[in-house]
């Protein structure tokens, strides 16, 4: 398979103990499109995991929710709001996959798709960074109202080259 | 650059077939990725998965559901293979069209229940067409060894495509 070459792993973080509750990624330059593989659980809850950019913690994020819990489908938004929900998660090993398009241009807004699958909901959230900057940093945290990741969740960052 | 993104074992059918088995999956990658292009010789666009050969009732999932006029979502538990997580084409279709299907599965070696993501969308150019969205959970804490992908009823037919990819994270 020569896709090796296309699809690079940047870090791993897996998370120890009990009092994590956010993971920052500093070093993905020179890629196109970034990938955030994530598998693990919030000590409490049922939520999207807040992901931000650049340590922007200002109200520049909006996210469009699509969303089943089992019973009922359902769409919601929020705007202005200080962080992208990603994937979902909650207190059983839930996988998500959230993909992060062309984030290092300097010339347009920032996009996310967000595919999670915890242990009560299925989502699929769309995201928005109000910012042209280049994205040389993100943070995934626990959302308010839980205070952190369960020992054994892993974040994987990956880079995706077109060329 | 690391060859993170590796063709395990694809798999094109040259006959109408019940059933799609990857038996040798080695335990040297991270995650696990099933690209599927199916369409079933019957009405029934479910596909089942199975892993290990385990047949009892350990399997649980999600999903959310469209169809072009409408959105809905069902749940099952503590049942014998994931079901009710994707869509493929099917018999009634039209010709020629097969779904995609994607299953993605992350550390499939590890000791914890497993977890999977599952998307699958059949476009036909039809008054009707489906995609879904699917949360699968496998509650049995061994490594995967293989996994079976089956039609819920008729078989997939000639031509469908079955890739298993391993990804790795370092």
């Amino acid at each position: 398979m020569a896709a090796g070459s296309t699809y690079t792993p940047i870090a791993t973080n897996t998370v120890s103990g009990s009092s994590t509750s956010s993971i920052t990624f500093n070093s993905f330059s020179g890629y196109t499109d970034i990938v955030i593989i994530s598998n693990g659980t919030f000590n409490t809850g049922d939520n999207g995991y807040n992901l931000t950019f650049n340590s922007d913690t200002g109200t520049n994020y909006s996210t469009t929710y699509l969303y089943g819990d089992g019973s009922s489908a359902a769409s919601v938004r929020a705007s202005n709001a200080n962080a992208i929900s990603a994937a979902r998660m909650n207190t059983s090993f839930g996988v998500g996959i959230t993909h992060i398009m062309n984030y290092a241009n300097s010339t347009t807004y920032k996009t996310v798709l967000s595919r999670g699958n915890s242990g009560a909901l299925v989502n699929a959230n769309v995201g928005l960074w109000r910012s042209t900057s280049a994205i040389t940093s993100l943070t995934v945290a626990c959302p308010a109202g839980i205070s952190n990741f369960v020992a054994g969740t892993t974040f994987t960052l990956y880079g995706i080259t077109a060329a | 650059m690391a060859n993170t993104y590796t063709l395990i074992e694809a798999k094109t059918l040259t006959t109408t077939t019940a059933s799609v088995t990857f038996s040798t999956i080695p335990a040297t990658y991270t995650d696990l990725l099933l690209k599927i292009s199916s369409r079933n010789n019957d009405i029934y666009n479910e596909i089942h998965f199975r892993f290990n050969g385990n047949t009892g009732n350990n399997y649980s999932g999600i999903n959310v559901y469209g169809n072009g006029s409408s959105a809905i979502s069902s749940s099952s538990s503590s049942i014998s293979s994931l079901q009710n997580l994707t869509v493929q084409s099917v018999s009634t279709q039209t010709a020629s069209t097969f779904g995609n299907v994607e299953l993605y599965i992350p550390n499939y070696t590890s000791s914890n229940n497993k977890s999977i993501s599952a998307d699958g969308v059949q476009e036909n150019n039809a008054t009707s067409a489906q995609a879904m969205l699917g949360a699968g959970l496998w509650a049995q804490t061994n490594a995967i060894t293989s996994i079976e992908a089956f039609p819920s009823i008729g078989s997939f037919v000639q031509y469908s495509t079955f890739y298993l990819y391993g990804i790795s994270n370092s």
